[in-house]
């Protein structure tokens, strides 16, 4: 018996002249080693002659799809170089999967993926983002269309869902904004402190903290947070809607998607940003306090009414406004890429990735925004 | 019966983008009818179906439901036209949110004057029709799929709709409940006259509950056969009709 060489378990013999013969022997299966069809082709470069190939099996030992699998290839080959393949010399069972292996097909095999041009790519892209900036502008005008229907008392949002959402993304945020924001307070004041103290003044500390949580650092964190939290499970939820065909069977019961399962969505981010900002920004600051008074021993009250002078109306509004934008901008981005998901599981988890990419670079690019407007307005 | 259909299809191309499924479909399902869409795995019987219903907009060609164009309608005309009909996907497609009561009271509170006890009682009707009395406060996630079918069905029914349409009901059931299935939607029909557009491959189904049907042919791409599914089964000169039909037992070679 051959040893588990692959060398030695195929080899070429020529009864006649153009007439191949493969002799296989020893073990041909998945889980042992089995000579390559590179053999076999070098072999068929090497005669060029050869115009059929027969097979001789009577040494081979125990066999499975594994030869299956090398005789198909061996078959597709043949095919290629015109060679006639006559199976007789084959095991009855190994015959009969190569006739199923080649037998019914679906159709149109699908196209081989082939690497386009480097043009053709970029205008794909080009197109792809196009038609992503119409489906988008679509989705925010039907979003707008669902609110009209709102305010005119004619859209369906069921009370106990906008409850829920709520409840979801209010209450149960508030833990990990208190966390964040109490850290995001300690580091400013800490980095602040070491630098004020080279100048003796430390109680600045308060307006640093104070200044920089509530005019944008409580909002971004906020919507950082409420985009992983929040905007992907709009968009893994919607994903799963939309694969379980739930989304269809609303829109053939004339439910509009949007207004059933977005509207309230949106709705519920833009209350419940504004709020946690809010309560964001009282961590920070808070955050700050710990330092300023535990660290650099400033006096309690000073370093309360200090962060009261310092923040004022204005960064307080422009806060607030910051979290309004970031509310709808989470929300829609989560809500848009789970409406788009495909019917797959893996869709769905694209979807959810791609609402956390598109949530947090759309608050970038918002916070630019407003920062520049501020500036204009002089705010 | 009359003579004017319920859904007529007239030239009806469907596909995705550019590419083609089925062309050239032309067919009418008549009030009362148990129509069937029957052809291979793949062949385009849940796109056929998806641009009847509404979610799928076809390439060319119309949807007539009686004398109005579905695809050239307006929308509140489109939504008028689907208030007409219940459909059943073929997972089901419950709301997961919502318990197998609330997702049956959902279209009756959209849509009807109906208080919420009677809206309740009709729940507990139509869920006892479809045997799943006491499964109310039941999530979809918490049935088996085959409950989950019949869920399906019975929120297919919430509005007594004219028309019904099934996009393999039976997949994935045991051949009791199949059985059961089959005889529920023949009752349907019998009792209220209600019209069922169904895709399905199930043999059993087709010939037990089918009066007319239509045959896909994935290779050329549109019907190549239109009639009662027994009288197919004697009458079709085309192989792959008597192939489907059979099972491939019997690979017609009929003059
Ligand atoms: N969303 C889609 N986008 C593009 N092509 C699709 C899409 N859905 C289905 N197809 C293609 O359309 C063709 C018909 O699919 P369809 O789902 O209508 O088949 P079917 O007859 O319902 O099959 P089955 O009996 O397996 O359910 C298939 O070739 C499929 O690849
Ligand atoms: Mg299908």
């Amino acid at each position: 018996m051959p040893e588990n060489n692959p060398q030695e378990k195929l080899a070429f013999t020529y009864p006649a002249r153009g007439a191949l013969r493969l002799v296989l022997s020893g073990d041909w299966q998945i889980a042992s080693i089995t000579p390559s069809l590179d053999e076999a082709i070098a072999e068929l470069k090497t005669h060029p002659e050869v115009t059929e190939i027969a097979f001789e099996s009577s040494q081979i030992g125990d066999w499975d799809t594994g030869l299956a699998a090398f005789l198909l290839k061996l078959a597709r080959e043949c095919e290629r170089r015109k060679i006639r393949l006559s199976p007789e010399g084959l095991p009855q069972g190994a015959q009969k999967l190569l006739t199923l292996a080649q037998a019914v097909q679906e159709k149109e095999a699908p196209a081989p993926k082939v690497q386009e041009p480097f043009l053709t790519r970029v205008g794909d892209t080009a197109v792809k983002v196009w038609n992503e900036i119409k489906s988008l502008l679509d989705f925010l005008g039907e979003l707008l269309v669902s609110f009209t229907r709102l305010l005119k008392g004619k859209a369906y949002i069921r009370k106990k869902d906008f409850k829920a959402i709520i409840q979801a993304c209010g209450a149960e945020a508030f833990p990990l904004v208190s966390l964040i924001s109490v850290l995001l307070g300690l580091i400013l004041a800490f980095v602040g402190a070491m630098q004020l103290r080279m100048f003796g003044a430390q109680i600045f500390v308060a307006d640093i903290v104070g200044i920089a949580m509530v005019r944008v650092m409580g909002a971004i964190m906020t919507g950082i947070i409420m985009t992983g939290r929040t905007g992907a499970s709009f968009a893994a939820e919607l994903g799963i809607m939309q694969t379980n065909e739930e989304i269809d069977a609303l829109r053939t019961l004339g439910i509009p998607p949007v207004d059933f399962l977005i509207l309230p969505r949106v709705l519920a981010l833009v209350l419940m940003m504004p709020l946690l900002t809010l309560y964001s920004n009282l961590m920070g600051i808070l955050g700050g306090y710990i330092i300023g008074v535990g660290m650099l021993e400033l006096n309690p009250v000073e370093y309360f009414n200090r962060t009261q002078e310092a923040i004022g109306i204005n960064n307080l509004w422009v806060g607030m406004v910051h979290s309004v934008v970031f509310g709808v901008i989470i929300a829609v981005s989560g809500c848009f890429r789970g409406i788009q998901c495909g019917r797959s599981a893996a869709a769905v988890g694209e979807a959810t990735t791609s609402a956390v990419v598109t949530g947090i670079t759309s608050i970038v690019v918002a916070t630019a925004i407003i920062t520049y407007i501020c500036q204009l307005l002089g705010v | 019966m009359e003579n004017k259909p319920v859904i007529e299809a007239r030239d009806l191309t469907i596909g995705y983008g550019e590419e083609i499924v089925m062309r050239g479909l032309n067919f009418r399902v008549q009030k009362g009818d148990i129509f069937i869409i029957m052809g291979g795995s793949g062949c385009g019987k849940s796109t056929l179906l998806k641009s009847i219903i509404g979610l799928l907009e076809p390439l060319a060609g119309k949807v007539l439901y009686g004398e109005k164009s579905f695809w050239e309608a307006e929308a509140p005309e489109q939504l008028k036209i689907m208030r007409r009909f219940g459909v059943l996907y073929q997972g089901g497609a419950l709301w997961s949110s919502l318990t197998l009561a609330e997702n049956i009271a959902l279209p009756l509170e959209m849509y009807t004057q109906l208080r919420p006890k009677q809206v309740q009682d009709v729940v507990e009707l139509k869920l006892a029709l479809v045997g799943l009395s006491g499964y109310e406060d039941f999530y979809p996630a918490e049935i088996s799929g085959g409950m989950r079918k019949r869920a399906g069905l019975a929120r297919a029914m919430a509005l007594d709709p004219d028309i019904l349409f099934f996009d393999e009901p039976s997949a994935g059931l045991d051949p009791l409940s199949a059985k059961l299935l089959d005889d529920l939607i023949l009752q349907l029909s019998d009792t209220l006259g209600t019209t069922v557009v169904m895709v399905t491959h199930e043999l059993a189904s087709i010939f037990a509950v089918g009066n007319n049907a239509i045959f896909l042919d994935r290779e050329a791409k549109t019907m190549t056969a239109e009639g009662p599914p027994k009288q197919l089964l004697k009458d079709s000169r085309d192989e792959r009709v008597i192939e489907f039909l059979t099972r491939g037992e019997k690979p017609a070679r009929r003059a």
